[in-house]
């Protein structure tokens, strides 16, 4: 499987892309954008071809940022593309506490000059049985793990999305309990595939997609991939999460793709790739058997679906 | 102004209304405007109006007891048949262009996922309300057997509203309303039935 980008981007060549870019850029992303720097990432995948799996192809920006699921935007999936405008996601901390050395809030400029900024193409799975093909920039979750020095009796990660209704329109009603909460197993937030994304397409990370950091853990359903990122926590017990505590029935903590576990609404066996017109059949862990099965050697996936 | 007549003369008009969307959407979905995902969208748009429709026919009968607009049931056959065409077209979106007929996985979905089921057996219901619908089917069948078939408007209208209730993840205010004015018409009729027994006779 090749995940891994030989092709590493610096983030300083993100930064100078968007500097040129950004005048053009107000609230409507991209709608009159016709900058080089996009031009490549989205007229010339070849960028990406090194990261991708010959039976995938890469969707497109517009397929990737107006077909979301983020209901602090509103429950429909236009609703992020169209009322995610008014959001700020500069300037922009990561509380860090819980079991660490030293509780403490960074500056996300700070966290980006301290780690690598790559390419990684993913497939992203949704529960509700559509996929797509992702051309994020981002980094390592491990490289920030490092960075927060948390304790050894630390075995689980929670994550906190920001809580701001007057700019997120969803949150004024309470479809869900807010903050969206998620959390990880340590293994997992550890494992090299599990990522922060800060871009897609060589661009900024839009307000829809989780702006200006977001969580990517490609072999778990696309819910367990946190957007919009002002908190994390270390703790020794299995944190609450927003879609289990909300419907435990359905959702469950791992969430791991799984084309075996069934689930009341949707069959996991096949899934609809945005753009194809048939049904793919869906792969184990999404496909990423290889690098993440082992964290599951002893548990019985049927029961932690 | 009510009149059988008018209604009666409405009915072209009506008719081109309620088919409009249906030749809309595959149009759009021809020439790929509807959305990343447009087979989802269709579905949804279909089944929506498919229910939309269903729980208008209910309200017909409702306003009808009300003498200025007894006349409007006229127009309540030609929507009903409207309801089942877009039932039609959403459940065979659902055999072909989602599954592309492939059997064996749609007969364990309707079996394994309830609101598949709920959508399913409402569909089964509607067919022999359409295919009854005729004043022939009506004069064959005699009247009171052919209104106890169409009691099955009462199960059609409830498992169709379930069946989108259990399909939205989160936010059922939609649904709920749907669910809420099913009831209310339900409640509506059972309440007219208890106070007046003579009349449903």
């Amino acid at each position: 499987m090749k995940i891994l980008g030989s092709e590493i981007t610096p983030y300083k060549t993100y930064l100078n892309r968007r500097k040129f870019i950004k005048g053009s850029l107000a609230s409507a992303m991209l709608a009159t954008v016709t900058s080089s720097a996009l031009a490549n990432h989205e007229s010339d995948p070849s960028i990406y071809s090194k990261n991708l799996n010959e039976n995938d192809k890469l969707n497109s920006y517009e397929e990737i940022t107006t077909y979301n699921n983020f209901y602090e935007f509103g429950t429909h999936k236009k609703h992020p593309h169209l009322n995610s405008g008014n959001f700020k996601p500069r300037p922009w901390t990561i509380k860090i506490d819980g079991l660490v050395k030293k509780p403490q809030t960074f500056d996300l400029e700070k966290i980006l000059s301290n780690v690598t900024i790559e390419d990684r193409v993913y497939r992203l799975r949704c529960v509700e049985a559509w996929s797509m093909v992702i051309p994020w920039q981002g980094f390592q979750l491990s490289e920030l793990i490092r960075m927060a020095e948390p304790l050894s009796s630390a075995k689980y990660v929670q994550f906190v999305t920001v809580f701001r209704p007057e700019e997120m329109p969803g949150q004024q009603k309470r479809t869900i309990i807010w903050p969206y909460r998620e959390g990880l197993r340590i293994d997992e937030a550890m494992n090299p595939l599990t990522i922060l994304a800060t871009g897609l397409y060589g661009h900024e990370m839009p307000n829809q997609n989780g702006a200006p950091i977001r969580l990517v853990v490609p072999w778990k359903y696309g819910f367990k991939s946190i957007k919009s990122i002002v908190e994390i926590r270390f703790l020794d017990t299995q944190p609450e999460t927003s879609w289990e505590t909300l419907a435990p029935w359905e959702y469950g903590f791992y969430a791991n793709v799984n084309p075996n576990v069934n689930h009341p609404r949707w069959s996991q066996g096949t899934e609809r790739r945005i753009g194809e017109f048939k049904r793919r059949e869906t792969l184990m862990f999404n496909g990423y058997e290889e690098e993440v099965a082992h964290l599951y050697k002893n548990l019985d996936l049927t029961k932690f679906y | 102004m009510f009149s059988t007549r008018n209604f009666n003369r409405s009915k072209p008009v009506l008719f081109i209304l309620i088919l409009f969307p249906s030749l809309l959407w595959a149009y759009q979905f021809v020439i790929g405007d509807l959305g990343v995902n447009p087979i989802e969208k269709l579905m949804d748009e279909l089944g929506l109006m498919a229910l939309r429709l269903i729980i208008i026919t209910l309200m017909i009968t409702t306003l009808s007891n009300i003498k200025p607009f007894k006349s409007i049931v006229v127009l309540r056959r030609m929507i009903g048949l409207f309801a089942f065409y877009y039932v039609c077209l959403h459940f065979s979106t659902y055999i072909v262009l989602d599954h592309f007929l492939d059997m064996q996985f749609i007969i364990q979905d309707i079996i394994k996922r309830p609101f598949i089921t709920f959508g399913f057996i409402s569909f089964l219901f509607l067919i022999p309300l359409a295919s009854t619908s005729t004043n022939n089917m009506i004069k064959r069948l005699g009247f009171k057997l052919w209104k106890k078939i169409h009691y099955l408007i009462y199960p059609v209208a409830i498992l169709a509203s379930m069946h989108f209730y259990v399909l939205v993840r989160a936010d059922k205010t939609e649904p709920v309303i749907y669910m809420g004015i099913i009831i209310l018409l339900l409640l509506h009729r059972m309440f007219k039935r208890l106070t007046r027994p003579q009349l449903s006779q």
